[in-house]
């Protein structure tokens, strides 16, 4: 099911296109990776997908509410993290969770216990009658995580969540984020430029650039899309004889052979092929030590992308 | 309208300005000032310095009392020049000088509200929350209006304490406040304190930092000193009717600005300027 779906949204401020003609699904549960430079149109998806901008043209509908006219209703089920954590930093971290859950609508009954327990499980109850501005940066992004969960959305938009954080500190935002999705089914939709975490948290990702996707899909889709044929490196125990790279080229889905010393490149057309190469060469009595199929990183499928779209 | 978030809200933005010194180094000040040392001042030193000398500085107390109206001199009737010098210091010259606090404590409070949120960053967070515009405008609005007031209040009725114990020994009496206060306590005060924030909420709009709107909104003052010139002058004279007049044009004023202010209160265009 769908928790998130855009039409040809577009979003312009004067001349200036922030987000042209996107469209894209979102599926409950999964985590969506919208990965872009700086002002590629993340943060500007986000705000149209949370009813703070109206789009120019185009549809979203969010929980299949429309976010230009039901912005509050939406808003009551999604967990924002902005760019900057946005904290109140006069205020001590309880006093944070507690405005943010009243206008959450909680309860204020049940407030307290679920700010306690919310600290609690960001590791921040000793901090909490601190102030904020006390905080170090790791502290202070796991209390604008804290506070973007407080009311337990089912819909979370996290925008550049390790944004000026530590290897460390980035580390334990990343284990949190994978958490949710995992134990708690939260559906989260990641703007990122951080390709290594979006690589590791996200079930797809949306290439984007200049406010436009570029490709969409999970890793190995946009992977296949880039790149149709693959490579795989195949080492040998012993060095062939014969002509083992020529015996192979007229094996059905191969594209390309290329040998030197121990080691044998194969292009083929499909990863489906390489069980039938490694058996021609078994037959053939070689002695096989190593088979790597060459995997593509999202590094490399970004970097494919936005080099195209120069 | 969910009241519980407007009050959150307006909760909120009290207890950071609470943090904020330089919001309230005035708040603290003006009132010990105006309600304390200011009467005591004008209350004793002619118990103490003959009211001649005093006068020779301040210029002729008689001639400043002709400019009051025929009804008002009839309070001055039968009065020593000493005891002319305190009821026309503490309770006409002074009065139009107590706007200044609902009018800079308004604007204080909406300053670091408005502008000093988006300044701090925190606004994008507040704009994610299902508060509506109007909801998000009312709390701020609120936050600082209500202690606006309220603290104005705290201050007029410290000075009647203050005016009545310093002035007892030469009136033998409790006189104060004049008929003219009420209307200036109980409706031109919350006018003012409706005019700073009104006027904070325009100005937050063209201005980037705290500083800016506090400096900007300080020049209210010049409505108050107008006031008081007028009064010193007999150009304008605040007896009952004229400060309920005054009170209905600030009133209306409010009510035109407050209108703008809503109209152009969107999240889009916040956002926009953070």
């Amino acid at each position: 099911m769908s928790i998130i779906e855009v039409n040809n949204l577009r979003r312009t401020f004067s001349e200036h296109v922030a987000v042209d003609e996107m469209t894209f699904n979102v599926e409950s549960g999964e985590v969506f990776g919208l990965l872009g430079p700086n002002g590629a149109g993340k943060t500007t998806t986000v705000r149209l997908l949370n009813g703070i901008l109206p789009p120019s043209n185009g549809t979203a509908r969010v929980f299949g509410l429309d976010p230009a006219t039901q912005g509050e209703m939406i808003r009551r089920g999604t967990g924002v993290l902005t760019e900057t954590p946005a904290l109140y930093e006069r205020l001590s971290a309880h006093e944070n969770l507690k405005f943010f859950a009243t206008l959450q609508a909680i309860p204020a009954t049940d407030i307290n216990r679920r700010v306690d327990e919310i600290l609690e499980f960001f590791d921040l109850s000793s901090r909490a009658k601190d102030k904020v501005e006390t905080f170090s940066k790791g502290m202070k992004q796991r209390l604008a995580l804290a506070r973007a969960l407080i009311h337990k959305p089912p819909l979370l938009f996290l925008d550049e969540p390790t944004s000026g954080l530590d290897p460390e500190a980035a580390q334990q935002v990343n284990d949190l984020i994978s958490n949710l999705s995992r134990a708690n089914g939260q559906t989260v939709m990641l703007a990122t430029h951080n390709l290594v975490e979006a690589q590791r948290l996200c079930d797809r990702v949306a290439v984007i650039n200049k406010g436009r996707i570029l490709a969409l899909g999970s890793l190995n889709e946009l992977a296949r899309k880039l790149w149709p044929v693959t490579w795989v490196d195949i080492t040998f125990h012993v060095k062939p004889r014969g002509d083992i790279a020529g015996s192979l080229k007229s094996s059905r889905g191969v594209i390309r052979v290329s040998m030197e010393d121990e080691s044998l490149a194969v292009q083929v057309e499909n990863a489906d092929v390489i069980p039938e190469v490694v058996r021609h060469l078994a037959n053939k009595g070689e002695s096989i030590l190593r088979v790597n199929p060459r995997d593509y990183t999202l590094e490399d499928i970004y970097f494919a992308l936005q080099a195209g779209e120069a | 309208m969910n009241w519980r978030s407007i009050w959150a809200i307006a909760r909120k933005d009290l207890n950071e300005v609470q943090q904020n010194k330089m919001a309230w180094g005035p708040a603290i000040a003006l009132p010990l000032i105006f309600a304390i040392l200011m009467p005591i001042l004008f209350s004793t030193v002619p118990q103490f310095v003959p009211v001649e000398n005093v006068q020779r500085e301040l210029g002729d107390i008689e001639a400043m009392l002709k400019n009051l109206p025929p009804n008002m001199q009839a309070i001055f009737n039968g009065l020593e020049l000493e005891q002319m010098f305190v009821l026309y210091m503490t309770a006409f010259l002074f009065a139009p000088l107590f706007l200044i606090m609902p009018l800079m404590f308004s604007s204080v409070v909406g300053a670091d509200s408005f502008v000093g949120e988006r300044e701090r960053k925190t606004m994008e967070a507040l704009l994610y929350s299902p508060a509506t515009d109007m909801e998000l405008f009312l709390g701020k609005v609120l936050a600082a209006v209500i202690p606006a007031i309220i603290l104005s209040w705290l201050t007029y009725f410290v000075y009647i304490v203050v005016v009545n114990i310093a002035s007892y020994g030469l009136l033998q009496r409790i006189w104060f406040p004049l008929p003219t206060w009420w209307p200036l306590m109980f409706w031109l005060t919350p006018a003012f304190a409706v005019l700073g924030i009104s006027v904070t909420v325009m100005i937050s709009a063209r201005v980037k930092t705290f500083m800016e709107a506090y400096q900007l909104t300080g020049s209210l003052v010049v409505i108050v000193l107008g006031l008081v010139l007028g009064q010193i002058s007999g150009v304008l004279f605040l007896g009952v009717g004229t400060v309920m007049l005054i009170g209905t044009v600030i009133w209306i004023v409010n009510a035109v600005l407050i209108h703008l202010s809503i109209r152009n209160f969107k999240r889009s265009s916040l956002i926009a300027k953070l």
